[in-house]
């Protein structure tokens, strides 16, 4: 099958182009971009894109499936269609399942799994240490060659220092990036939120900044010392971002990520004891969140993650202290990046486009990702510039409903995602 | 006159012409208690659960007594005596106590935010009566009436509030009380024990005792919680007593009037010296007299009809 997408605003930051034109799709690919592309002798289904934007699928680097172990919360059919909802055509999964995916059968598993009933791509990341207990490297390398993307223990910081050093070191072998979830347990305590006034003031129990920084802090000390890709996952204060910025200032090859709700709340949010409002690290205060969104501006952080934490609505519909942490993200991203960022001016439409697409595809090495050259794959995600809609929870093609976002309206919404030339999701549904 | 609310939920939403309705209205409560028959009909035919996950034998008793002396049906639950066990959560509870009927309850809950949860699922009145290091606003409350009994006005007194600031509950309603009514509040005790930016609520750290019980009216003494310090929140107990204790000696530099409270139950000998506690100065009785003369009032206040005076008969 073949598809034309015709008259729309293409951005493709990769290529610097940002015109009205059509894009042909063949065989999975991207075929040709320009204008008036003349499609009248093949058999070809056809987009009317006119007053649309057309942009190359974007990739979340950052999301939990939570299958194995943990199908209750999401599966990788229920997590890829809420990626297709929000307009991802790739997202990369954490290994924090149950069992962790420390090992090639598992990757293995994941990429069956993904193929058989996923909507859009999932490129696996393979655990640090084995069962992400921080005590013993996994088998990076196997995990590689069975297509690991990155390695990381997100949700437990790796403790021990000479272990994430040799764990960024035996990385490089294969030049895949290690995905730091920076936290220091000992100074979390037993933190629900960020601590400040606001903790003080709502009597929970806050986490130091310091918790997240010290980490960050030692893991650019340690890839300075070995050399490694270090991809620090949702930063979200003003000392982290600082850190990397001046990481960068030395050459390492470190990168950074935020989340959509990282710069858009502030730890005021959790004023209400809405237990979507807890995450991991914890909202922050109105000062963080300028600085995420100048690290953003500056490209001190490179890409945009969602982080989407399915919990079911058992776990969360509990007293704060008792819920788990995280937020769901996928289907909410694109109109919070554009409210937050594109209309109040941090970024403009190519420069945000650009976190979700060829930036991330860069730094993780996703091959014809990213883009919209010519024989790279035909993902393509177009967005409805007039649609605006009320997020409700009914609509969510994620099994959880986990998101502090409910019932806030949202506009510049994904109409179309497509995923090698095959439309996944029309006009909000899939 | 009424509460125009649904809920007491802390003193951080309530105004300083709330709090001083329900100080004037727990007056003529008190009057009620100090009586022969402490019997008035203002409640009668209404529940009133009193659902605590946490044990206090000291709060739960007065809000029974408080229900009990204006003829309101009370019952308790607490999680070691009923079906409020672990697993079961605060929503499930919530849809039980809606189809009993209930006209308030009363929760004590470990969580900070708990009963403003309770209280979006039920259509009953929710007092707060502690949750988690939050609010705690009987407590502060029944202080404020007491502090305005003995001293006659909450304005413009010098109120040091000593203890473990972090992990209190009565800290911060008192806070958000006093400083409403005008009173100038401090707050003492060890630096890791201290609530981070509490200044911007109003009240001044003091890590010096002599310093913070400086002129002050009022001292009140936060019971210290001893296992924090397996936790490592400060060294020793008896390092703690000798810094933070508060002693006849130590009260020296306060005013020549000073009252002493204390939340109870008190640790004698560590946050307070056997000799404060038992002083002229202490005023740790009539907080407890109080106590329930400012629950019978929030519960007509939120639930009651009726005239208040009227004798039960
Ligand atoms: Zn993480
Ligand atoms: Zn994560």
């Amino acid at each position: 099958m073949n598809l034309l997408i015709r008259g729309g605003r293409v951005v493709d930051p990769a290529n610097n182009m940002d015109q009205v034109a059509d894009i042909y799709i063949t065989n999975g690919k991207i075929a040709s971009v320009g204008a008036q592309i003349d499609v009248s002798r093949h058999d070809c289904e056809v987009i009317d894109a006119q007053g649309k934007w057309v942009f190359p699928g974007f990739i979340d680097m950052h999301v939990h499936l939570r299958e194995p172990g943990y199908e209750a919360k999401e599966t990788i059919a229920t997590g890829t269609r809420a990626a297709a909802r929000g307009g991802f055509t790739s997202v990369a999964c954490m290994p924090n399942t149950n069992p962790v995916i420390d090992n090639r059968a598992l990757v293995e598993f994941v990429k069956a799994k993904a193929l058989a009933e996923g909507v859009v791509h999932v490129f696996p990341i393979g655990a640090i240490t084995k069962g992400s207990r921080g005590e013993e490297l996994a088998e990076i390398g196997d995990m590689y060659q069975a297509g690991a993307i990155a390695i990381s223990d997100d949700g437990q910081p790796v403790a021990n220092a000479q272990l994430m050093r040799l764990a960024m070191q035996y990385a490089m072998m294969f030049d895949i990036p290690i995905i730091s979830h920076c936290e220091d347990k000992q100074l979390v305590a037993d933190g629900v939120m960020n601590e400040g006034y606001c903790s003080t003031l709502f009597g929970l129990r806050g986490i130091t900044r310091a918790a997240e920084e010290i980490m960050v802090a030692r893991d650019i000390l340690l890839a300075e010392v070995t050399g490694a890709k270090l991809h620090i996952a949702h930063v979200s204060t003003r000392g982290s971002v600082e850190l990397v910025r001046m990481a960068k200032k030395k050459g390492l090859r470190v990168t950074a990520e935020a989340t959509p709700h990282h710069f858009t709340l502030t730890e005021e949010a959790v004023g209400n004891y809405d237990t979507s409002t807890k995450v991991n690290p914890p909202l922050r205060s109105a000062e963080d969140v300028q600085a995420v969104k100048e690290g953003l501006k500056d490209g001190t952080i490179d890409i945009i993650a969602t982080d989407h934490a399915p919990h079911t609505v058992e776990e969360k519909d509990v007293e704060y202290n008792y819920a788990p942490f995280g937020m769901i993200g996928l289907e909410t991203a694109w109109g919070l990046i554009y409210e937050e960022l594109v209309e109040k001016g941090i970024l403009d439409l190519k420069e945000a486009v650009a976190k979700l697409t060829v930036r991330p595809a860069a730094i993780f090495g996703l091959q014809g990702k990213g883009s919209l050259t010519v024989g790279y794959d035909g993902d393509i995600t177009i967005i409805d510039p007039a649609l605006e809609e009320t997020v409700n929870p009914d609509n969510f093609a994620s099994k959880a409903r986990n998101s502090a976002f409910i019932g806030r309206r949202l506009k510049a919404l994904p109409v179309y995602t497509i995923v090698q030339g095959k439309i996944v999701m029309n006009n909000r549904t899939l | 006159m009424s509460l125009n609310r649904k809920d007491l939920l802390g003193l951080k939403d309530l105004t300083a012409d709330e709090i001083t309705l329900i100080l004037d209205t727990a007056e003529p409560m008190k009057e009620i208690i100090q009586r022969q028959i402490k019997k008035v009909p203002t409640m009668r035919g209404k529940a009133v659960v009193n659902l605590f996950y946490e044990p206090s034998t000291r709060t739960r008793t007065s809000f029974e007594l408080a229900g009990k002396y204006m003829s309101a049906d009370t019952i308790n639950i607490s999680t070691s005596t009923s079906s409020v066990v672990k697993g079961e959560s605060l929503k499930d509870t919530a849809k039980t106590i809606e189809v009993m009927g209930t006209d308030v309850v009363i929760l004590r809950h470990p969580v900070a935010g708990a009963p403003h949860i309770l209280a979006r699922h039920v259509s009953a009145s929710v007092i707060n009566a502690g949750d988690g290091a939050h609010e705690h606003p009987t407590q502060a409350l029944l202080d404020m009436y007491t502090i305005r009994e003995k001293k006659g006005t909450l304005a413009g007194l010098r109120v040091a509030i000593v203890g473990d600031i972090l992990h209190s509950r009565v800290a911060r309603s008192n806070i958000f009380g006093l400083t409403k009514m005008g009173s100038e509040v401090r707050v003492v005790g060890p630096a890791t024990l201290m609530a981070p930016e509490i200044e911007k609520m109003g009240a001044k750290p003091y890590y010096n005792l002599e310093e913070g019980l400086q002129d002050a009216d009022v001292v009140m003494v936060l019971r210290l919680q001893l296992e924090r310090q397996q936790k490592g929140l400060f060294p020793t107990i008896r390092e703690y007593a000798r810094i933070f204790g508060v002693t006849k000696d130590r009260l020296k530099v306060a005013s020549p009037d000073v009252i002493v409270m204390h939340p109870g139950p008190m640790n004698r000998g560590v946050e307070i010296a056997p000799d404060v506690a038992d002083s002229v100065e202490a005023v740790i009785n009539e907080q407890v007299t109080n106590g329930v003369a400012v629950r019978m009032a929030l519960l007509y206040l939120l639930a009651g009809g009726g005239n208040p005076h009227e004798p039960a008969n």
